[in-house]
């Protein structure tokens, strides 16, 4: 049985009021729980694996198996409910959880296979090992930065297509691919200056300017939703949207 | 899920961090810029079609009191309508309750970035000029500006110049602003800028919000006179920042503060003891008199000080044309040095007449 098919996308069946995934995730309602792991799952398994790939230092076969049984283990013992958050950030517990984890399965002598090659969870390991190729790994030192890190391109990545189906869905295609030019095409440091995008898009320059500060009012609307469902609380929350966006939220 | 490089994840934070104006007239292009308490964008005013910077602040403003500042400052400068003074355009709030105010777009460098480029003594000093004319003209119409310091103080491509900030300027009691003015007759305008630099002291509770009278220090520790730094609001008048003047000026000949550490709210009586060392101690080639004009400006006591920052500008200019200064009295061996140098065309014609004489005598004798 798989309760929570695919969690390697964006979902936006979470209630529109964007409870906190966090908390729901210790809900009695069945389908609530489902739903708030999906969205925890989502954002978390890409990091989850890289970092025990790199930190625990396992081969990408032992660090698939590892990812989908913390995740199954956390959803089967509920043990985010023991999530505090006065004491700590979602994230760091999720990550002493996770090590604790990776310690007792390193412990048990012959680890029980979690259903062999099959997958239980439709994680897509394949792209996390291509991007596991792309740079050289984190020095011994940084690997609580690079899950921090992992991290926030997780959330920026789930953001980022929520962003985009709600503007093709509201009919602002031309936005979001202004948007998209603007910020994501181009990987030189300086970016393209709105009279050429002007040019490019034969919009005027002010129809730029505007279409990008609406691009970027849904943009920035859409990742604090994201941040409210991998949340606990409103100081969390808060919290998270000044560290990870810069911004201090209503 | 696509994938989302470093630099992508970069700018789309960089992207949310932009500050939503959308319900004033101004759509954001850019961050210029930050400090501990705002941070400055590139805007554009759709109305007027202008490109003007929006300073943001960070902390939203839950009581209105920081909007009501700043309020406050955009009235002062509005007072100050100078070509060296940069106006306030509009203040406003956000949705998420920060303040931002927009102001013109000043283009050019910081008077400490400037300073540590390849520019020439006179050149900094002809600069230092048009500050100090600035800001007596500021105290002309009775503001104080309390937080001068070269990082305040804006240079243009074309050697225009620039006094930012007067966030903790204050109107004294002969100043005047419009209608609206509040009722108190010393409005100062915002308790903290940078975090860093400025350092607050409640030693006493203030009579209103808004009023430092009560012991509050405002300004820059390496910077500010010792009355200002002892939190004796009520002593600080032109000669305050006639000193922070004399500041600057020190930096410009040393290429450092005077105070090259943070004054902790617990140093007060030290900031009032201690003296940097002399300019020339740090670099013998400063001529004694720019260095005396430097220290007067700069005297611990108030009635030590130029009483205005004409006077102070007037010596700085005297020094530039080879005039005699009043913070510096020269010996016999000087004051020749000096005129000397001052004609040093004419000295050279004479020297060149009279080696012609002696050739000629020369010549005629044999």
């Amino acid at each position: 049985m798989n309760d929570y098919p695919d969690t390697g996308g964006p979902r936006d069946r979470f209630p529109v009021t964007r409870l906190s995934a966090v908390i729901a995730a210790s809900s009695v309602n069945q389908e609530e729980r489902a739903r708030a792991f999906e969205v925890l799952i989502s954002a978390y398994w890409m990091p989850v694996y890289k970092y025990v790939r790199i930190k625990w230092n396992k081969p990408s076969e032992d660090a698939r198996d590892l990812t989908q049984g913390f995740f199954l283990e956390a959803i089967e013992k509920n043990f985010f409910h023991r999530y505090d958050a006065s004491k700590a950030r979602f994230r760091t517990f999720l990550r002493t959880c996770l090590d604790g984890f990776v310690a007792n399965e390193n412990k048990a002598a012959s680890r029980k296979k979690r259903g062999g090659d099959a997958t239980i969870l439709s994680l897509d390991f394949d792209n996390a090992e291509e991007q596991l190729k792309l740079g050289p790994p984190p020095a011994a030192n940084a690997i609580d930065e690079y899950f921090e890190k992992e991290w926030a391109r997780s959330v920026f990545s789930l953001a980022l297509e929520s962003f985009r189906a709600h503007m093709l869905g509201a009919g602002k295609e031309a936005h979001l691919q202004l948007f998209e030019r603007y910020v994501l095409d181009d990987d030189d440091e300086s970016k393209v200056s709105y009279k050429a995008l002007a040019a490019e898009f034969e919009l005027s320059t002010s129809d730029v300017t505007n279409y990008l500060a609406l691009a970027r009012r849904e943009f920035r609307r859409i990742a604090l939703e994201k941040l409210r469902e991998l949340t606990a609380t409103d100081e969390e929350y808060r919290r998270e949207a000044r560290a990870l966006l810069g911004v201090d939220p209503l | 899920m696509r994938w989302l490089s470093d630099n992508a994840v970069e700018r789309l934070r960089q992207e949310a961090d932009l500050p939503d104006l959308g319900r004033s007239k101004y759509l954001v292009i850019h961050k210029v810029g930050s400090g501990g308490m705002g941070t400055v964008y590139l805007a554009q005013d759709m109305d007027l079609g202008r490109k003007v910077a929006v300073k943001v602040m960070k902390v939203a403003d839950s009581t209105g009191s920081l909007a009501s500042r700043m309020l406050r400052e955009a009235r002062i400068v509005a007072l100050l309508e100078h070509p060296s003074i940069v106006p306030i355009h509009d203040v406003g709030s956000l949705d998420d309750g920060r303040v931002f105010y927009a102001m013109k777009l000043v283009q050019g460098k910081r008077l400490d970035e400037f300073a540590s480029g390849a520019s020439s003594l006179s050149d900094l000093l002809r600069i230092f000029q048009k500050v100090c004319e600035a800001v007596a003209f500021a105290h002309a119409r009775g503001v104080i500006h309390r937080d001068l310091k070269p990082e305040n103080i804006m240079v243009g491509p074309f050697g225009e110049v620039l006094v930012m900030d007067w966030g903790v300027a204050k109107v004294l009691g002969g100043g005047h602003l419009n209608s609206a003015r509040p009722s108190d007759d010393e409005i100062e305008v915002r308790a903290i800028d940078d975090a860093d630099l400025v350092a607050t002291l409640p030693l006493a509770a203030g009579n209103q919000e808004g009023d430092t009278s009560g012991g509050t220090v405002i300004g820059t520790p390496a910077y500010m006179p010792p009355e200002q730094a002892m939190g004796k609001t009520d002593l600080l008048d032109q000669r305050s920042d006639v000193y922070a003047l004399g500041a600057i000026l020190y930096f410009l000949l040393t290429g450092r503060a005077p105070f090259e550490f943070t004054r902790s709210p617990d140093s007060r009586d030290e900031a009032a003891r201690e003296r940097p060392p002399r300019p020339r101690q740090i670099n013998q080639k400063i001529a004694r008199a720019i260095e005396a004009v430097s220290l007067k400006a700069m005297a611990e006591r108030r009635e030590d000080r130029y009483p205005s920052a004409e006077q102070l500008a007037g010596d700085v200019v005297g020094f530039l044309d080879g005039q005699p200064v009043s913070a510096y009295r020269e010996n016999i061996f000087e004051k020749a040095g000096r005129w000397l140098t001052k004609n040093r065309f004419i000295v050279l014609l004479i020297v060149a007449y009279l080696i012609m004489r002696v050739l000629v005598f020369f010549s005629v004798g044999r």
